[in-house]
């Protein structure tokens, strides 16, 4: 599971800070010449409920993917706390390291029940040999079902998650992060297609995760990133253009031009 | 298209498969009495030919079950599985010719006829062994099992999926066959193995080592079916339609994705191998035309036929279509392959969840939210 990480990595994490769950110094991203990420740099800070806005092409769905495993960057680092070295990792082992991604078009198993659906996102053991023989015990039912009230998804849980609206389906979704326990959650579009009763409901249940988990949130939204954000970080051309406070970012001069006076 | 489900049969409720096993006991139970016990005057007496048909039957439901479990629940279309079947097949048949000995036209104790024809002074040195029964046996797990393990490590590690897969698998098939035409491969060539005269010490024209092979067959299809529904009932089952139906989520979800395909895929070869292992001594022949591609294509047609996710549904699809083929083939030879083809997209187009889906359609009116 331990893969040695490269020793030029411990070079480029200066004086890690407590507190820290996500560092991401330097991220570089080609393809075919085009930077989709240019010497990205990105922390994030345990607990915190963080948006990042920018717009089509400003490289957040390239940054999910470095994070998750599924492109690996030309350069640059990225950490998970301060122990997992994030480009050593496959999809699977960062998964179980405790990052769930929630993808933008909401992708739950639509031929399993909605139960079984929160079933599969158990944490612990994945393995095929334990997955044949295992039960489901007592304590893991509850976890399930209170994930379920958690979700407002009680009333459906013998389902086919095929036949739930497309809000519901986000919200199994976010349920399913849920299961494996994740300390990290990157959340790409919630309420995209929502309607407002059911984006006011996203926001609550993810204002809800916060401090407990760490979320990031990728949302175009501008209302529900009002709604929920503490901290905003402005994406543009693959840099960190803006970090701040909803406000001071919407007032930014650089961000008007790009983002939000389009 | 076919109406969506909002709600599952529970999965510990399973009516069609209770339909299949009592059916299946039926036979097991029934058949070897018609044959018997039944006076040969009587209408429901049973000709030695029946028997034998029957268990080819059975074996062909075992291959489409097998199938079943890869296409329809791990949604790897493998149009490669008649390599398998064809393996087992011939793992048992190398255990039947050697177990002819000297009773074959050369009277060569060790060299089976093809190769006293081919003037070969030695045994090749792969044919060791199969003079023992337990060995072969063996060898009708290990070689399709061996052969999926290393196709299917390099082929799902690659992330090879859809029809690049089915294209592999039947580039597998072809290869094989390609390869066991050619005489100096030591399988017999085109002709492959035939004139077979015991098995385990049994005279294969007893008619009371017709009715255990026959027994044997009910009892591996029978087997099967409960060791792939438990598969499938349990939560790896889960996983692997999970990969099925959304691949990505599942790895996001920390399964090793690759570690399911392989595992589902070797066990399927497996009983692919066992069924083609149980075909073989009862039909009485095996040569390279079981390797062909559109063998194999024909299973995953009676798969499709049947109506795939079930398992009971593939078995069913596999005798449907083999009946009729028996029955096609003797009335009206020329009109098979039309046959064949015509329910393949009459099926395809209006009943998409094959036979056994139509019926569950109409027995059960659709859930209500």
């Amino acid at each position: 599971m331990s893969a040695p990480a490269p020793a030029w990595t411990s070079d480029l994490v200066p004086g890690v800070e407590k507190g820290m769950v996500l560092y991401l110094e330097g991220i570089t991203v080609r393809f075919d010449g085009f930077k989709a990420l240019d010497a990205l740099t990105l922390y994030i800070e345990t607990g915190e409920l963080r948006c990042i806005i920018g717009p089509n092409g400003a490289g957040k769905t390239t940054m999910m993917d470095v994070i998750t495993g599924k492109t690996r960057p030309d350069s640059g680092s990225a950490w998970f706390g301060q122990t997992v070295n994030l480009l050593t990792r496959t999809e699977p082992e960062i998964a179980q390291a405790g990052i769930g991604r929630k993808f933008q078009k909401p992708t739950v198993f639509e031929q399993h029940t909605v139960f079984e659906n929160l079933e599969l996102a158990l944490a612990g053991d994945k393995s095929v040999w334990r997955a044949l023989f295992t039960r489901l015990t007592p304590g893991q039912v509850e976890r399930i079902e209170a994930t379920l009230e958690t979700v407002r998804l009680q009333g459906r849980r013998d389902y086919l998650a095929g036949a739930l609206s497309h809000g519901q389906k986000q919200w199994l979704e976010i349920g399913m992060l849920l299961m494996q326990e994740p300390q990290l959650l990157l959340i790409d579009e919630p309420v995209a297609g929502m309607t407002p009763q059911e984006s006011e409901r996203t926001a609550e249940l993810l204002l809800s995760l916060a401090g407990k988990h760490s979320v990031v949130v990728v949302e175009h939204d501008m209302d529900f990133v009002r709604s929920i954000a503490r901290r905003v970080t402005v994406l543009h051309e693959g840099k960190v253009l803006a970090d701040g406070n909803i406000d001071a970012v919407q007032h930014d001069p650089k961000v008007i031009e790009v983002y939000l006076g389009q | 298209m076919a109406e969506p489900r909002l709600l599952r049969i529970a999965p510990g409720r399973d009516p069609g498969g209770r339909v299949f096993l009592v059916l299946l006991t039926l036979t097991a139970v029934l058949v070897p009495l018609m044959y018997f016990v039944v006076p040969e005057t009587s209408a429901l007496h049973l000709s030695g030919y029946t028997v034998t048909l029957l268990a080819k039957y059975m074996s062909y439901a075992m291959l489409a079950i097998a199938v079943d479990l890869i296409w329809g629940y791990c949604g790897i279309l493998s149009l490669g599985h008649g390599a398998f079947f064809a393996l087992g097949g011939y793992a048992m048949g190398m255990y039947l010719m050697r177990a002819i000995g000297a009773r074959g036209v050369y009277g060569d104790p060790v060299l089976p006829d093809f190769m006293v024809f081919l003037n070969w002074k030695e045994l090749p040195w792969f044919w060791h062994g199969f003079d023992q029964f337990w060995f072969a046996l063996l060898m009708v797990l290990l070689v399709p099992g061996l052969l999926a393990l290393v196709f299917g490590f390099f082929a799902f590690r690659s992330r090879v999926s859809g029809v690049y897969l089915s294209i592999i698998t039947q580039a597998l098939t072809y290869a094989l066959m390609l390869a066991f035409f050619r005489n100096d491969m030591g399988f017999g060539g085109n002709n492959g193995f035939t004139d077979f005269k015991d098995i385990a010490g049994f005279p294969l024209q007893d008619p009371a080592t017709r009715v255990v092979l026959f027994a044997c067959t009910a009892i591996a299809l029978g087997a099967s079916y409960l060791l792939c529904r438990f598969v499938v009932s349990s939560r790896a089952g889960r996983v692997i339609q999970a990969v099925r139906d959304a691949e990505n989520r599942a790895r996001f979800l920390g399964f090793r994705v690759e570690s399911y395909k392989l595992w589902v895929f070797v066990l399927s070869a497996v009983l692919a191998g066992i069924a083609g292992a149980l075909y073989v001594p009862q039909i009485g022949i095996i040569n390279p035309s079981e390797f062909s591609p559109a063998n194999s294509i024909e299973i995953v047609i009676w798969v499709a036929i049947g109506g795939r996710g079930t398992l009971y549904g593939a078995a069913a699809g596999a005798v449907f279509v083999n009946y009729a083929k028996t029955y096609f083939t003797a009335v009206l030879p020329s009109f098979w392959l039309y046959a064949l083809g015509t329910l393949f997209i009459v099926v395809t187009l209006f009943l998409p969840r094959g036979i056994i889906g139509a019926i569950g359609a109409v027995r059960r009116p659709k859930a209500r939210p």
